[in-house]
């Protein structure tokens, strides 16, 4: 099993939530998150006074998958989010020892 | 009164044609005539009496619908989110104390009659204020519906202030810093402009200073007295180094726009009758604030690169302030150009000024009430027109483009002295309630918001279910 977590622009959750859903991934957690990359922040102006705002609102989203779910589930993310601008965010995949579904106890890849 | 005989008058001499060329007079007829003239004139006083009183008591309605929720979202969306309740209290507490501190004494020194500078005792506890009318004041409505309208402009006057020290000080020290203003520099600058006999009353026998709605009575000595507390009481912590953005321009775009409507009420109410008068006061405030808010957005698109909605709605409010002494007095092409004028000049104030003095008027009660108000009445000055206002009497000059000179420097004493007693009167307030009490909250309760250290609760509780 493998969790995958990517930190994507709030403006994407739509395309890559549905990119996922046809990928034949099953569940999804999100959060909205601030953060920020190389991109840095942006500056706003208030009443003339210039703040520099450098944590952007993010959204990251934490799904775990089969070993074999995981390219296309990645492939999925990739296509969905990317804009080929700076800030379209990252990837991270790591290996998962253990899944348990509370309801019934089911171990393992039958409880993703 | 003057009506009344005129109208008489007129019946009695077509009665007398009647006489002369159809049949003999006769005295009964006449006597008739008499009494259904009387109370056809009677009529028309009692309508014209209904329907200004009707005007006056929804103008005071707008009134506190400025501060009630509009001044309150305005300055609540400007601060930060832990600051939100203890903004708003401060308006709120306004429309409590000062209604109270206004039945007891407040309207007396105001109108009450007295001698030129302050009025005298003589209305404490209202007494002797009823449904009778003032003739002194508003001829057409009772009493009361004057004195109520008025308070609504004590209460709004002093919640100006608080946009200078938000976020810093005691709700304690605030109440008691506010009783004494009220009673110390509104109520003798209001009997000044506004009171019978007051020396700067445009109509007595001072200095005749224009002042329509409260350009000299509300903004110039709440904006100044601003200006004092945020200096005397120095920054917020960590100010201008961190950064203290607004925290929901949302709530404070809801709030001006509130005030614009309520500015109504405040200047085509200062007409005190629902008269041409009011109608010249309603277009010229509308057309102020339009105005104004197209100069600060301007100047800020080519200063910034963008026109921002806390610009549009700051621009807005200091055109509703600069038209206030004016609004009763100048042509909506007047206004029209007061407007704009005042939306590039408070925005240089707000953004340029205050950053080269670098004092903490933490949400510009200065920069636009202050700065919005003495531009405002000085421009009265320049811009009145006798068409509009013959209150010097019928086509005497009454501004300075109509000839009359001296009337922009009988502006700038009005609002020399508005400064004056603003700088003095609040200076020795602050100073007594420092001694008493102590102004400023400790700093951990500033680090912790108001909202808990002064109130013991939140303004949002995202957690709850």
């Amino acid at each position: 099993m493998q969790k995958i977590e990517a930190v994507i622009q709030p403006s994407k959750l739509d395309a890559v939530k549905d990119a996922l859903v046809e990928a034949g991934v099953s569940g999804i957690t999100i959060f909205e998150a601030r953060g920020h990359g190389r991109q840095k922040g942006h500056t706003e102006f208030y009443r003339g006074r210039e703040y520099a705002v450098d944590l952007l609102p993010k959204v990251k989203l934490e799904l775990v998958v089969t070993d074999e779910m995981k390219d296309r589930a990645i492939e999925a993310i990739i296509s969905a989010a990317r804009t080929g601008r700076i800030g379209d965010g990252k990837i991270f995949v790591s290996r998962i020892d253990e899944a348990i579904r509370i309801r019934n106890d089911e171990r393992g890849e039958i409880a993703l | 009164m003057g009506m009344m005989a005129g109208l008489s008058g007129a019946l009695l001499a077509c009665g007398h044609a009647v006489a002369q060329g159809v049949v003999a007079p006769s005295a009964d007829r006449l006597a008739a005539l008499e009494k259904a003239a009387t109370a056809n004139t009677a009529a028309i006083a009692n309508a014209q009496s209904a329907g200004d009183n009707a005007w006056m008591l929804v103008s005071a309605a707008l009134v506190l619908m400025m501060s009630g929720p509009g001044l309150a979202l305005f300055y609540g969306g400007l601060v930060r989110k832990k600051n939100v309740l203890a903004t708003m209290m401060q308006t709120f507490a306004m429309m409590c104390v000062i209604t109270v501190l206004w039945a007891f004494v407040g309207y007396s020194l105001a109108f009450g009659v007295g001698n030129p500078f302050i009025g005298g005792l003589h209305n404490i506890f209202l007494h002797g204020v009823g449904v009778t009318p003032n003739a002194a004041y508003a001829p057409t409505i009772p009493e009361q519906t004057f004195m109520v309208y008025q308070l609504m402009f004590a209460i709004i006057t002093p919640a100006l202030i608080t946009g200078a020290f938000a976020e810093r000080m005691k709700f304690s020290a605030m109440l008691v810093f506010m009783v004494l203003w009220a009673i110390i520099v509104y109520s003798p600058m209001a009997h000044m402009v506004w009171g019978a006999g007051g020396f700067l009353n445009a109509t007595g026998n001072g200095i005749p200073c224009l002042d329509f709605a409260g350009g000299t009575v509300v903004h110039v000595t709440s904006g100044v007295s601003a200006l004092v507390t945020a200096i005397y009481l120095g920054k917020r912590l960590g100010y201008p180094q961190r950064p203290m953005p607004p925290h929901s321009v949302v709530l404070s775009f809801i709030g001006a726009c509130l005030l614009w409507v309520g500015w109504f009420g405040f200047n085509a109410g200062s007409a005190l009758a629902a008269s041409g008068l009011a109608t010249s006061a309603f277009v010229n405030t509308h057309f102020g604030a339009a105005a104004a808010a197209i100069g600060w957005l301007a100047a800020e698109w080519i200063r910034n690169g963008k026109p921002s909605a806390l610009g549009g709605i700051s621009g807005a409010v200091a055109g509703l302030v600069a038209i206030t002494p004016a609004s009763g007095f100048v042509t909506p092409m007047g206004s029209l150009w007061i407007g704009l004028f005042a939306g590039v000049f408070c925005f240089w104030m707000v953004v340029k000024v205050k950053n080269i003095f670098g004092y903490d008027d933490s949400l510009d009660a200065f920069g636009v009430h202050g700065a919005g108000g003495t531009l405002g009445a000085l421009l009265t000055g320049l811009f009145a027109r006798s068409v509009i206002n013959p209150i010097f009497g019928a086509g005497k000059p009454t501004g300075f483009f109509e000839g009359n000179h001296a009337q922009l420097w009988h502006q700038a004493v009005g609002v020399a002295i508005a400064w004056g007693l603003s700088i003095v009167g609040t200076l020795i307030i602050l100073f007594v309630v420092d001694k008493l009490m102590g102004l400023r909250v400790s700093e951990d309760a500033e680090r912790e918001g108001l909202d808990l250290s002064q109130h013991g609760e939140e303004g949002y509780d995202w957690e709850a279910a």
